[in-house]
Order: structure tokens, then sequence, then C-alpha cells
């Protein structure tokens, strides 16, 4: 059973897109995603193979339609929400 | 990829939101995220993979232990994979005139930051995951790389606890140069395989 991560192989992907000069994040919130990441994970509140289990199982099309770090924060408000640390409600500034 | 400006400030807010909330809720500190940002971009460089790739042109000793056990041969130049949120096996493979190497992670975007810094958006592409398996020689060729036909290729599929470098071939006309300074032709993509140095 594969997932839609799982892309090794796959036909149909353009072509490789460079950009010259490119900065380590695009925005600021990207780092600041990645940073949360880091400390939730420091803390305990998950682990890193449930962080990338969450990402892995995002639906196949909001997976390919969203951006690297948008990737990552849907896996962090999912894992939040599973492991009881605050609803979707309140995530969602509710 | 859904970039726009208006996308970008919408979800600002919402990770804006969820860092207050957590702060509050006291599983944040504060002033932890502008550390933790710091940090990660403290933490890694592609000068730290394009020092040990000088050191492995001109030390043939350095160079098989390398090869053997990349983990315990970085530690000799004061790097290690240890810095993150585990520890990484780390597998160095060297380009000769025979074979070329390349790296990918199919699943993710696993990468040596340590070695390496922030992975580019390419890497972390479906384009690039999905098609360098498959068709290497002419994503290869895309990036401006023109591999011989009798070249050999072999693409590296990193993974959650693996985690791979490519030393490039030593450019001609370098004979002499000291070490510092043959560090300074080393890129990023000859670290990936996506480009001679």
């Amino acid at each position: 059973m594969s997932r839609i991560n799982d892309v090794g192989g796959m036909m149909g992907f353009p072509a490789i897109a460079e950009e010259p000069d490119e900065p380590a994040f695009h925005a600021d919130w990207e780092a600041h995603v990645l940073a949360l990441n880091a400390a939730l994970i420091r803390r305990g509140v998950y682990n890193l193979d449930e962080f990338r289990d969450a990402i892995e199982r995002m639906p196949p099309d909001a997976y390919l339609s969203s951006s690297y770090y948008e990737k990552w924060f849907t896996a962090i408000t999912t894992l939040l929400v599973e492991k009881g640390i605050a609803t979707p409600e309140e995530l969602a500034g509710g | 990829m859904s970039g726009d400006h208006h996308a970008s400030s919408a979800i600002s807010e919402r990770v804006r939101h969820v860092e207050a909330l957590l702060e509050a809720r006291g599983l944040v500190d504060e002033g932890e995220i502008d550390r933790r940002i710091d940090e990660f971009l403290a933490g890694g460089s592609p000068a730290n993979g394009a020092r040990i790739t000088a050191r492995a042109w001109v030390d043939p000793g350095f160079r098989d232990r390398l090869l053997t056990d990349a983990n315990a041969a970085i530690r000799e130049v004061g790097l290690s994979m240890a810095g993150g949120l585990q520890e990484q096996r780390l597998k160095v493979v060297a380009n000769t005139s025979e074979e070329h190497n390349v790296v990918v992670c199919t699943l993710c975007s696993c990468y040596p930051i340590a070695l390496l810094g922030p992975s580019p958006a390419w890497y972390k592409s479906e384009a690039y995951r999905s098609r360098v398996v498959r068709d290497p020689r002419g994503v290869l060729a895309e990036f401006g790389l023109d591999l011989p036909a009798t070249t050999r290729i072999t693409v590296w599929d990193a993974s959650a606890e693996s985690r791979y470098m490519v030393v490039p071939r030593r450019p001609e006309g370098t004979e002499g140069m000291p070490e510092e300074e043959l560090a300074g032709v080393v890129t990023r993509k000859g670290l990936i395989g996506t480009a001679a140095v």
C-alpha cells in the first residue's frame, strides 16, 4: 500500500523548477512553522515519526496542492487535535 | 503550489494564532520560536560539505574512511550528524569517471542539513522526487549536466534514518590548489549530484 507522498517513479509531474538565490524561507511564517514543530517535538507533544505520518496521510488532493510548509502546518494542527492539546475550533481562532 | 500573496497572508495569521495559543498553554516558551529559527539557520551550511569534499580530494586516507564510515570520518573535521532531533546515519558516495551519484528523498525531503544547510525547494518538489528515479540521465540533463552514455548513474533514496552526500569529481587544473581554496569550488548541487563542479 502506498500513500500520496510515495511519488518515486510516478508519471506526469512537470519539469523541475530551480530558483536562483533561493532564500531558506520564502516567508516568515514558514520559519515559524519549522520552529513550532521543533519546539513541540522537543517537548514530547509528538515525535518525528508521528509528524511524518501526519503529513503522509494527508488526502492526496490536499497533499499535492499544498506547499512544503503548508503541509507541515497541516500536520502540526492535525496532531495538536489528536493529542488533545486544542480543538479544531480553537486552532482556527473560533 | 499555492504561493500567492493572499494565501500567504491568511496562513501567516493562522500560524501566528496557533503559536500564541501554544504559548498561552505553556507548550512554547517566550522567545523559543526565534531561538529555534536561529538554531536552524546556524545548524548547517554547504560550506561543511565542501570542507569534507576538499579534504577527501587531498587526503586519500580520509577519502577511504569517509566512504567506509562517514559518521566517524566527518568527526575528524569537527562535524557530526547528531545535532538534529535524532542522530542520522550518513553514507557518502564519490563520483568517478565511470560512475555518477545523485541523491533524492522520494518520500519527502530527507537531506543532510548539517552538511548542506536548508534544502532547496526543487529538492522537495514532487517533480524532482518522482522523476529522478525513473529517468536520472534526463533529469540531470535538465540541470545542465550531460553525462556520457557510458557513465553509470546511481540514485540514492534517503530515508528518515539515512542521509547521503556526494563527493563530486575534482575539477581538472586544481592540482596544487590548497585545501581551503578547493572547498571554495564545491557547490551545493555538486554535493547532491545534480551538477559537476
